[in-house]
């Protein structure tokens, strides 16, 4: 079964709809003893930031749930250390790779575009728009249409020829308000979401479980929410969207082309069990037979509303 | 606190780094494994072989303290070094409950038995598996304790710490050379003290009150100060607060000592970056010298010098 997706015509093709989830898979080289990584449709990897960046304080994990709760702070080496280390070791001839880019001000993500953009080993750009806007007073750049927009055309105008990715976050009163700003803005495919603010708390410490008080949810958890703005938004937008949140299963990727979704990022779930995305790979086209689907760009979308 | 970092250092040095383009390649040289080969973690699916309580549970003030030997089928190792740990995660839990790192307590030729003390949801589950149970394995992950055959080498453990150097001492060539002081604030009946002592010389302290304790860090410290006369190296593994401990008077004595950090996990493959711990001045690649690097892939097992525990990173935004 052709699984083929062209999420940018000539620019960025996945052998399936299948990548992994900025902040869950490393740079890829340390799932590789797991499977084999060429065969994903793509990696993002872990959220990269201009210089080193120390992250949020210990402890960042917690299990809540069906999810998990963060705080990693993008914890990074920087995008310098990740180009001289990681890429030259990444299969990226075979397998697009796909940095997901941070930054605290609209200058930086330029400068961290154009940097990544360079490389040939890079296949594509994707945006954290969680990340906070410094120049708005830590307000994140998805909350906010114009900002969501600047970050956007930023990272497109260093990026050259490379496609850029919009990561947005729900946590807005309209996603699809924001979804055509960074449409309008150049971004070539949207994904979404990012993860969702959080508290758990521990009665007899009377503390917060993290050390920074609040962090992201993942996981099931959040699956219904992501499905919602998949399926709000795909039907918007005429770039592709890429489903993110709570996927663990081929059943549950069927979920997010059903709603729309050309492709999906796996994300925790890849911590659960190191093996969960090549599974997926391996499970998608029985699975596909197993629901009577042939062509998956003729599935895409086809939920009756 | 201090953080030992701060912005522009970091900055510089990243820079200085950039500069020497070998500097990496010759830290990987350097801290190459022993034997000059890679130990390739797999993940198998294992059936549990036996499960049973260590001692009888302890009444606490958060619940009853209880302790089992886990015992699975063997993985298909082709190797393994005390010290080292996996991921594990009952197969029939949703998916949805994430795995926990467990160290590597012993491996025989038929199984390979873990030491679990209940602290939460994670390890309750855990102590509930029964016989003939799968679980879902991924190991042996992370860095070994260092083995020098002909060395006085002393063990530190306190509490559940004692658990990865039952299997130390299964491959040490001569556990002459090795003792142990062993602290612990519940009978030493709910740990395999009596294991451990046909194996080597064990020197174990029950402290039940803080003046018990601080005899037991006064002993340590003593035990610490004779091995550095000797020659000696040591290693710890046990809770923070004992570890920190360890740590400092390590320092002081300059006594190479190596620590077992135990923090949260959800991946223990580097990936998740839930389980860092921040490097001194002499962590050998420069480049992160003074910054968070993940106890799952660079440890759990440390050189103590090459750690600031005093470090903490501090607080951002939520």
């Amino acid at each position: 079964m052709d699984l083929h997706v062209s999420l940018v015509p000539g620019l960025l093709e996945l052998k399936n709809p299948i990548l992994s989830a900025a902040g869950t898979f490393g740079s890829g080289l340390e799932y590789m003893p797991y499977g084999d990584i060429t065969q994903l449709g793509g990696i993002i990897t872990n959220g990269l930031t201009l210089r080193p960046c120390m992250g949020s304080p210990m402890p960042r994990i917690a299990e809540t749930p069906s999810g998990l709760l963060t705080s990693v702070g993008t914890q990074s080496d920087g995008a310098e250390y990740f180009l001289r280390e990681a890429l030259p070791q990444l299969p990226w001839r075979e397998v697009p790779v796909i940095p997901n880019l941070n930054a605290n001000f609209v200058d930086d993500f330029s400068e961290l575009a154009g940097m990544l953009a360079a490389e040939e080993g890079i296949a594509a750009l994707e945006v954290n728009l969680s990340c906070h806007n410094d120049n708005r007073s830590g307000q994140r750049f998805s909350q906010n249409p114009v900002t969501a927009a600047r970050a956007v055309s930023a990272v497109k105008r260093a990026a050259g020829n490379k496609p850029v990715i919009a990561k947005l976050s729900p946590q807005i009163m309209d996603i699809v308000e924001v979804a055509r700003s960074v449409e309008a803005a150049g971004a070539d495919v949207i994904s979404c979401i990012g993860k969702v603010q959080g508290l758990a708390v521990d009665v007899r410490e009377r503390r917060s479980v993290l050390g920074n008080i609040t962090g992201g949810l993942s996981g099931p958890a959040v699956k219904p929410l992501a499905l919602r703005c998949v399926w709000q938004i795909a039907r918007t937008v005429d770039i592709p969207v890429i489903g993110v949140g709570g996927i663990r299963s081929a059943l549950d990727v069927l979920e997010f082309l059903l709603v729309g979704a050309h492709a999906v990022s796996v994300g925790s779930a890849s911590f659960s069990d190191p093996e969960t995305i090549f599974r997926i790979v391996q499970e998608l086209p029985a699975v596909c037979e197993e629901y009577g689907i042939s062509d998956i760009s003729e599935f895409r979308g086809s939920m009756q509303a | 606190m201090s953080t030992g970092y701060s912005e522009n250092v970091g900055i510089r040095k990243y820079y200085f780094h950039a500069l020497d383009p070998g500097a990496f390649a010759r830290h990987k040289e350097k801290n190459k494994p022993r034997g000059g080969t890679m130990i390739t973690p797999i993940r198998a699916e294992l059936t549990v072989t036996d499960n049973v309580p260590f001692g009888q549970p302890v009444p606490g003030p958060e619940g009853e303290r209880r302790f089992y030997a886990l015992t699975l089928e063997r993985p298909e190792w082709k190797s393994w070094q005390p010290g080292q740990f996996i991921m594990l995660r009952p197969l029939s839990c949703e998916a949805s409950v994430w795995a926990r790192p467990m160290t590597i307590c012993r491996v025989t030729s038929q199984s390979l038995v873990l030491f679990i003390r209940v602290v939460g949801p994670g390890t309750d589950r855990f102590s509930r598996l029964k016989s003939g149970d799968k679980v879902v394995v991924w190991g042996p992950l992370g860095t070994g304790f260092e083995m020098r055959p002909d060395t006085p080498t002393l063990l530190l453990a306190r509490g559940v710490g004692i658990a990865p150097f039952a299997g130390y001492a299964d491959m040490h060539p001569d556990t002459s050379n090795l003792s142990m002081l062993f602290g612990h604030t519940l009978p030493s009946s709910n740990y395999p003290t009596d294991a451990m002592a046909a194996r080597m010389e064990v020197e174990s302290l029950h402290d039940r009150t803080p003046e018990e304790l601080e005899t037991f860090h006064s002993v340590m410290r003593q035990r610490m100060t004779e091995y550095k006369e000797r020659g000696g190296i040591c290693l710890a593994c046990g809770p923070m607060p004992f570890l920190k401990k360890a740590w400092k008077v390590a320092n002081e004595l300059d006594l190479p000592t190596q620590l077992l950090l135990e923090e949260r996990m959800s991946c223990g493959i580097g990936a998740c970056l839930g389980c860092s711990t921040i490097t001194s001045k002499h962590w050998p690649d420069p480049v992160k010298a003074g910054l968070p690097v993940q106890t799952c892939t660079s440890g759990p097992v440390f050189w103590a010098k090459e750690l600031d525990l005093d470090a903490s990173i501090p607080a951002r935004r939520s």
